[in-house]
């Protein structure tokens, strides 16, 4: 490797290795700056404040029953509960889905033009009744305990807002099981980045929040596409703690086809990269404590490294090939396909060789604890293979374009 | 709640330091056992030249049937690899450059025995020389022709590729350049002692060998003796 290369890779590994190391680090200390923040039961809830929950919807008739049903099944008091659904201008059967629900005291229906889901939210919020104030999307499920859990975090006055542990709903097919895995990392990295007090984004399934955020912050505003992010980065920006419940689990239905993945994803980095120049002075800014020393600069830099190494293998592998085809072109194609015989004698054993396979091992540890904190066992599953393997192919191609919109000024679309 | 945990960055800074060091540490054990499996496969090497010498001068014509080593180029051949491996991919250029020069000295001394043999029992040995330059621009069509004499190799296992470095400060090496005569000008191949220019490819080498042919049906036996000797 060209002497340039050879540092730029060490140092982005060892920036890499630190994250990883940082990360596990947290997680074993078992120390949070919030109490609460999951493990089952506990004592029953002091008290049970009303929350309202608005479940935003724009032409989701087939999954917004299944949505409000998993609402009402809540292990909390009826009379506690104020669910709004907010019609965002639907064009399909949407609006007699959500009115055969209105026959429930916990519900109620508003409908309006469209706008976008941000301007649902705002709706929500003006109309809401509760001192807490969440959301769920119309194609997400919560769990029966999700909310009590969530509740209970509360009780720790500063909290001002809690975000849940999300999970992949039934995965079906080979790409939903290797976001399901990816996921559950998302458990495990939001528990951490909770205890840090350092959550970068606030998911828009069933974050739930004091009301007094919005009296004093104002409503979600319009924000690339990724208005979640935006909203936690202001609570940030105004020193409001955000929190996190890694057992107050929440499914939401995922991409199932890789198009449909890339789009998503590519308005989550864009929004991300966005949002994260909007709220520049956040970055290495001593004053936002672990969020703006470790986490956003963390996500910024792991976008770049993740490129930065793409290109590397890419180039690699270009080279392997050119050599392959003057091979053939000295030799012809090999008539017969020869095992190669494996000798330990030609395994990589380069310092950056071996750097990369111990962050393998921690990768793989960190998969393996995800698993346990969101289906309580570390059992491998042939989905953690595949997401080894296939994920480092796939998710560069939405980095890089994410990148080449916002350097290029393009943006993204919803859907 | 809202101030950087100071104190853990530092130590985390600490164990990622500390594991980049081991890092260090454990490559260059490793890149040292390359370099001991390569120098062992030499010491093989090496003995069983000086056995198959010592056999021949105790000897006389009744040594013929019991020095027909072809297993000894099958070692040679995976010693090669390892050797042009080890000098992309590790770090003790020193050692891996002595490793090289005792490389060509055995190959060197196999051609001589094998000479001997030749004259002593009448066979006919079926070998070829291969001269090559690292140096960038010297050899472009080098990648080519060392494919070639692979698939060759693979095609007639009792085929002997002595393949050299031109560049390699070693007498030895002179000495055999200046025997016949090889110019600077690469690839550079010896067939039938006459030095030929340019790359050649698998048919040009079976034109110029017609005695290829007589090698195939040795593999079943280099294989069995590589074995015994493993």
């Amino acid at each position: 490797m060209s002497g340039f290369i050879l540092i730029a890779t060490n140092i982005l590994l060892f920036v890499t290795l630190y994250a990883q190391v940082l990360l596990l680090f947290t997680f074993f200390e078992k120390k949070s700056v919030f109490s609460n923040t999951g493990g089952g039961g506990g004592e029953p809830l002091k008290k049970h404040p009303i929350v309202t929950i608005i479940v935003p919807v724009w032409n989701e008739e087939k999954t917004l029953g299944g949505t409000i049903n998993s609402l009402l099944a809540l292990d909390y008091p009826k009379d506690k509960l104020d669910i709004l659904i907010v019609d965002d201008g639907s064009t399909d059967n949407t609006r007699q889905v959500a009115n055969a629900f209105k026959s429930n005291s916990s519900v109620r229906v508003f409908s309006k033009t469209n706008g976008g889901k941000h301007t649902a939210v705002n709706l929500g919020i003006s109309k809401a009744k509760g001192e807490f104030i969440g959301c769920l999307d119309a194609d997400s499920f919560v769990d029966k305990d999700a909310l009590t859990r969530i509740v209970r975090c509360f009780e720790d006055e500063q909290v001002m807002a809690v975000t849940p542990a999300i999970k992949v709903h039934t995965p079906e097919n080979i790409l939903q099981q290797m976001q399901s895995v990816e996921y559950n990392m998302g458990i495990f990295l939001r528990k951490v980045y909770g205890s840090m007090n350092a959550i970068h984004v606030a998911p828009g399934p069933f974050s739930i929040f004091r009301k007094e955020v919005f009296d004093k912050l104002g409503g979600y505003v319009k924000a690339h596409n990724t208005e979640d992010m935006e909203f936690a980065m202001r609570m940030h920006k105004n020193h409001y703690p955000i929190a996190n419940v890694y057992d107050s689990y929440v499914y939401t239905v995922t991409p199932k086809t890789v198009k449909a993945l890339y789009k998503q994803r590519l308005r989550w980095v864009y929004g991300f990269l966005e949002n994260a120049i909007d709220y520049r002075s956040m970055i290495f800014n001593k004053k936002h404590g672990n969020l703006g020393m470790f986490t956003l600069p963390a996500a910024v830099i792991s976008i770049f490294a993740a490129l930065f190494f793409t290109g590397l293998a890419i180039s690699r592998i270009i080279t392997g090939i050119m050599k392959r085809i003057v091979e053939i072109q000295a030799v012809g194609i090999p008539m017969h396909f020869e095992w190669p015989h494996f000798d330990w004698f030609f395994v990589n054993t380069s310092e950056t060789a071996v750097v990369v396979y111990a962050l393998s091992l921690s990768t793989v540890f960190v998969i393996l604890v995800g698993k346990k904190l969101s289906e309580g066992n570390m059992k491998p599953h042939m989905s953690m293979v595949y997401f080894f393997l296939f994920y480092g192919i796939i998710a560069p191609a939405w980095l890089f374009k994410a990148v080449y919109n916002v350097a290029l000024n393009k943006k993204t679309t919803w859907r | 709640m809202h101030t950087a945990d100071w104190k853990k960055y530092f130590y985390v800074l600490l164990v990622t330091a500390a594991i980049f060091v081991t890092a260090f540490f454990v490559s260059d054990t490793l890149g040292n056992k390359k370099i001991e499996d390569i120098q062992t496969a030499q010491n093989r090497v090496s003995i069983d030249i000086l056995s198959s010498e010592t056999q021949f001068a105790l000897l006389s014509e009744s040594s013929c049937e019991t020095v027909g080593d072809t297993s000894l180029s099958k070692d040679l051949d995976s010693l090669g690899t390892k050797l042009s491996y080890a000098e992309t991919n590790l770090t003790n250029k020193e050692e891996v450059l002595w490793l090289k020069k005792n490389y060509s000295l055995l190959e060197i001394k196999d051609y001589v025995l094998m000479k001997k043999l030749a004259e002593r029992c009448k066979v006919k040995p079926v070998y070829v020389l291969y001269f090559y330059s690292n140096k960038t621009g010297a050899c472009p069509d080098c990648q080519k022709q060392g494919a070639v004499l692979t698939e060759l190799r693979k095609k007639y296992p009792g085929l002997r590729v002595y393949s050299f470095d031109y560049d390699l400060d070693l007498a030895a090496l002179k000495t055999l350049v200046s025997l016949y005569k090889v110019e600077p000008t690469f690839p550079a191949l010896v067939i039938h002692k006459n030095v030929e220019y340019g790359w050649k490819s698998v048919e040009n080498m079976e034109t110029d060998m017609p005695e290829l042919v007589t090698l195939t049906g040795t593999t079943t036996e280099a294989t069995t003796t590589v074995e015994g000797k493993k």
